[in-house]
C-alpha cells in the first residue's frame, strides 16, 4: 500500500507541472479601470513589465539643432523631402536616422559614399517615403498621435527593418486542396494570443476596410446579420491589439457590453482611429512603394511589410510610453490637420435603442 | 478515517460472473471474458467485461469511427501530414463548419465545410445509434429508462448548436467546429455576437443547474460516504425502511439548513437538475439570434441588468458618429521611383 502511494506521487507531479507549464508565472497585479466591483481591471505582471521596460527606452536627447542659417535644399543637391531644413538640423537628423535605422551599415545603408545625392540605393528612397509617412501621421492623425507623435525610432528601434511587421499569408497548400483547410486560423501564433482564431486578419482591416462591429444595437433582430465567422475575424484582430499594447479587454471596453460606446473606456476611441491610421499607412505609403523593394524584402506573396499595433506599440500601451521624441525634431511634424470634421456636432452618445 | 480516501477502501474480490441469462442471441452478444483488475478496483468495480455490442452498438461504432476519422485526417492534412506537429497542434487543429456563402446548401466543396457536414452526419447517427443501445439494454435488464432519457437531454443541446439553430438561422456557418480550442473560441465569439450570453435567462438556469448538480452531487457523497458506518450505502432499501444511517443522514442536514431531501428523492433532485441543465441550456441558444440578437439590450429593456456610473470622465461617443472622413490620399504622390 505505502509503495503503491510512493509509486503515484512520481505522476501526480508530473502532471500538474504539465498542467500549469502553459501559465503565466505569478505574481500579478490588478489595476483598477472602472467602477468599483465590475471586474474592470487591467492586469499585469511586474516581471514581464520590468522586461519590455528596458526595451522601450527613448535614445539620448542632443537637443533641437538650430532652425537658423541656409536651407539643406540650397547647399546640397537632391534634396527633395527635407529641403525646408536648416543645414544644421538636416545633418543631425541624417545622424539620428542612421542610429535608429542602420547603426550596423552607417551612411552607406542609404546613400552611395561616392555621391550622396545619388539616388541609386532603394534604401534612400525608401527613407523618403517613410519620412514623408512620418509627417502624416504627425499632422493628419493627431486624433490617435496627439502631440506625442512619432519618429522612425518608433517603429524602428534600430532595426533596418521594424521588428513587428506583417505580410499577406500564402495560400495554405495541403491535402491537394481537397482536406484539411485550416480556414487562415487553427494555428498557435501571437498575432491571436495563441488562440484558434483567425490568425492573419491584418488584410481584413487594416489593409481593407472590413467591418469590425458585429453586435446588433437593438435588443430583437432587426436586420444585423453579422455570422459567427466574422465575429471571430474581429475577435482575432482584438487579440492582436490585445497582444501589441500588453493589454487586457478591459482596456478599451467594459466587457458586459463589449459593443456599448458610451460605457466604453476612452482609449477605445483611439484605438478607432488608429485603425484608420494604420489603413492610411498600409494604403497611400506602404503599397505604393512596393516596387522598390527588392525581392528578398518582400513577403511569400510578393507583398510589401506593412504595419500593425505592434509595429508602433511593440508591447507598450503608448510606444516608448508616451514620451515624445518631437521637441528634436520639429520639422517631423506640422500644423495639425485641416478640419476634416463635418460641421454638425457629433450627436450626444447614442441612447440604447429598444425594440 | 477509511472513508476520507481518495480511493474505494473496500474490493469485494469473488469469480467474475456474466450476468444474468437473458436469452440466446443477447448471450452471444456478450463479449469479452470477465477479469478482475486490482487498479480498476480502487476506482470501480474491479471486474472488467463483459462489454455487450449487439446490432445498434456496432452500428454506432462503426459510424462514430468514420466521424472520428474524416476529423483525424483532416487535421493531420492541415499540418501537411507531418504526425509530430498533428500531436503539438493537436488542441489547435479544427474541422470547421462551412463558409457563410454556402448558407443551407447541402453540398459544397469539401474543403469549404463538405467534410464538416459529413462528420457531422456520421457523428449525429451515431450518437442516436448509442442513444437506442442505452435504451434497448435498459429495458433488457428490466431497468427503468431513466439513463436514456438523461441522456436525450444532452443530444438536445448538441443537436441544437449544429442542427437546429444553424437551419433557422440559415447558415450552417452558425454550427460549432470539431475542435478543442476552436469549439471553445466559437463558444466565447457566440456570446459576443449576441452581446453577452451571460445575460440570457436560460444560459442563468442553466448555470444553475450546472453549479446545482455539482453541489448536490457532492452533498449526496459526502452525506453517503459519512454514514455509511451505520449502513447508509444501503439507499434503495432505506427508502422505505429507513435505519438509523438514513435517521443520522437526515437529521444532520434539519439541524445545519433546516430541510432535508429523503434517501428516494435526493436521486430524483440530482437527476432532474443534471437533465435540466442542457435542456434549458438548448433552449437559450435556440432563442439567439433567433429570437433575440442582443441579450445585454434585452437585459436592459427587461430591467435585469444595472447601469454603473461612467468613471471616465465625459462618456465618449461612436467615432463613427463624428463626421469623421478619412483624410484624402496624400496630394504629393509618394515617389515610388522606379526598381533599381
Amino acid at each position: 500500500m505505502k509503495q503503491f502511494r510512493k509509486f503515484l506521487i512520481l505522476p501526480a507531479l508530473l502532471v500538474s507541472v504539465i498542467l500549469l507549464s502553459g501559465c503565466e508565472r505569478p505574481p500579478i497585479e490588478a489595476v483598477q479601470h472602472g467602477y468599483r466591483g465590475t471586474a474592470m481591471d487591467l492586469i499585469y505582471n511586474p516581471r514581464i513589465l520590468a522586461e519590455q521596460a528596458a526595451k522601450n527606452t527613448v535614445p539620448v536627447s542632443y537637443g533641437a539643432a538650430p532652425a537658423e542659417g541656409p536651407k539643406a535644399g540650397a547647399i546640397y543637391k537632391n534634396v527633395k523631402v527635407l529641403n525646408n531644413l536648416s543645414v544644421a538640423q538636416f545633418g543631425s537628423f541624417m545622424v539620428s536616422m542612421t542610429s535608429w535605422v542602420a547603426p550596423e551599415q552607417g551612411c552607406t545603408y542609404c546613400h552611395n559614399p561616392a555621391n550622396f545625392a545619388d539616388d541609386s540605393l532603394y534604401t534612400k528612397q525608401v527613407a523618403r517615403n517613410m519620412i514623408l509617412m512620418t509627417q502624416r501621421v504627425n499632422t493628419q492623425w493627431q486624433d490617435h498621435v496627439a502631440q506625442t507623435g512619432v519618429t522612425c525610432y518608433t517603429c524602428h528601434r534600430g532595426n533596418n527593418i521594424p521588428q513587428n511587421v506583417w505580410f499577406k499569408d500564402p495560400v495554405q497548400k495541403v491535402g491537394n486542396g481537397m482536406l484539411g483547410n485550416k480556414n487562415g486560423q487553427n494555428t498557435p501564433v501571437d498575432g491571436s494570443g495563441y488562440s484558434s482564431l483567425p490568425k492573419n486578419t491584418y488584410e481584413a482591416y487594416l489593409l481593407n476596410n472590413k467591418e469590425i462591429e458585429v453586435n446588433g444595437d437593438t435588443a430583437l433582430p432587426t436586420g444585423n446579420k453579422s455570422s459567427i465567422n466574422a465575429t471571430e475575424s474581429t475577435y482575432g484582430l482584438m487579440m492582436h491589439f490585445s497582444r501589441s499594447l500588453g493589454v487586457n479587454c478591459t482596456f478599451c471596453h467594459n466587457t458586459r457590453a463589449i459593443a456599448s460606446w458610451e460605457q466604453s473606456p476612452p482609449q477605445r476611441a483611439k484605438a478607432w482611429y488608429a485603425i484608420r491610421m494604420a489603413q492610411d499607412i498600409n494604403n497611400n505609403y506602404m503599397a505604393p512603394i512596393t516596387g522598390l523593394f527588392p525581392p528578398h524584402r518582400l513577403g511569400p506573396t510578393g507583398d510589401v511589410a506593412k504595419a500593425n499595433c505592434a509595429t508602433c506599440h511593440q508591447g507598450a500601451y503608448k510606444p516608448l510610453y508616451g514620451v515624445s521624441m518631437l521637441q528634436d525634431y520639429p520639422f517631423l511634424t506640422g500644423p495639425a490637420k485641416p478640419a476634416l470634421k463635418a460641421k454638425d456636432p457629433a450627436p450626444a452618445a447614442k441612447s440604447v435603442a429598444m425594440k | 478515517m477509511e472513508y476520507q480516501n481518495l480511493f474505494t477502501q473496500v474490493q469485494v474480490v469473488a469469480p467474475p460472473h456474466h450476468g444474468t441469462s437473458i436469452d440466446p442471441y443477447d448471450e452471444r452478444e456478450r463479449f469479452g471474458e470477465p477479469k478482475l483488475y486490482h487498479l480498476f478496483g480502487r476506482l470501480g468495480n474491479a471486474q472488467l467485461g463483459p462489454i455487450y455490442l449487439g446490432r445498434l452498438g456496432l452500428a454506432s461504432l462503426f459510424f462514430g469511427i468514420i466521424a472520428i476519422q474524416i476529423m483525424g485526417w483532416n487535421m493531420l492534412a492541415s499540418v501537411n501530414w507531418n504526425p509530430i506537429q498533428f500531436v503539438r497542434q493537436l488542441f489547435w487543429l479544427s474541422l470547421d463548419p462551412p463558409l457563410p456563402k454556402h448558407g443551407l446548401s447541402l453540398f459544397m466543396p469539401l474543403n469549404e465545410g463538405g467534410w464538416w457536414m459529413m462528420a457531422g452526419f456520421f457523428l449525429t447517427l451515431s450518437i442516436l445509434l448509442w442513444w437506442g443501445r442505452m435504451y434497448r439494454r435498459a429495458i433488457a435488464l428490466g431497468m427503468g429508462t431513466h439513463i436514456a432519457w438523461g441522456f436525450l437531454a444532452a443530444i438536445w443541446l448538441y443537436l441544437v448548436l449544429g442542427f437546429i439553430r444553424p437551419i433557422m438561422m440559415g447558415s450552417w456557418s452558425e454550427a460549432v467546429p470539431f475542435g478543442v480550442f476552436s469549439h471553445l473560441d466559437w463558444t466565447a465569439a457566440f456570446s459576443l455576437r449576441y452581446g453577452n450570453l451571460f445575460y440570457n435567462p436560460f444560459h442563468m438556469l442553466s448555470i444553475v443547474f450546472l453549479y446545482g448538480s455539482a453541489l448536490l452531487f457532492a452533498m449526496h457523497g459526502a452525506t453517503i460516504l459519512a454514514v455509511s458506518r451505520f449502513g447508509g450505502e444501503r439507499e434503495i432499501e432505506q427508502i422505505v425502511d429507513r435505519g438509523t444511517a438514513s435517521e443520522r443522514a437526515a437529521l444532520f442536514w434539519r439541524w445545519t439548513m433546516g430541510f432535508n431531501a429523503t434517501m428516494e428523492s435526493i436521486h430524483r433532485w440530482a437527476w432532474w437538475f443534471a437533465v435540466l441543465t442542457p435542456l434549458v441550456g438548448g433552449i437559450g441558444i435556440l432563442l439567439t439570434g433567433t429570437v433575440v440578437d442582443n441579450w445585454y439590450l434585452w437585459a436592459v429593456k427587461h430591467n435585469v441588468a444595472p447601469s454603473y456610473p461612467y468613471v471616465f470622465g465625459t462618456p465618449i461617443a461612436d467615432p463613427g458618429t463624428s463626421g469623421f472622413v478619412m483624410p484624402p490620399p496624400p496630394a504629393a504622390p509618394v515617389i515610388t521611383g522606379v526598381k533599381p
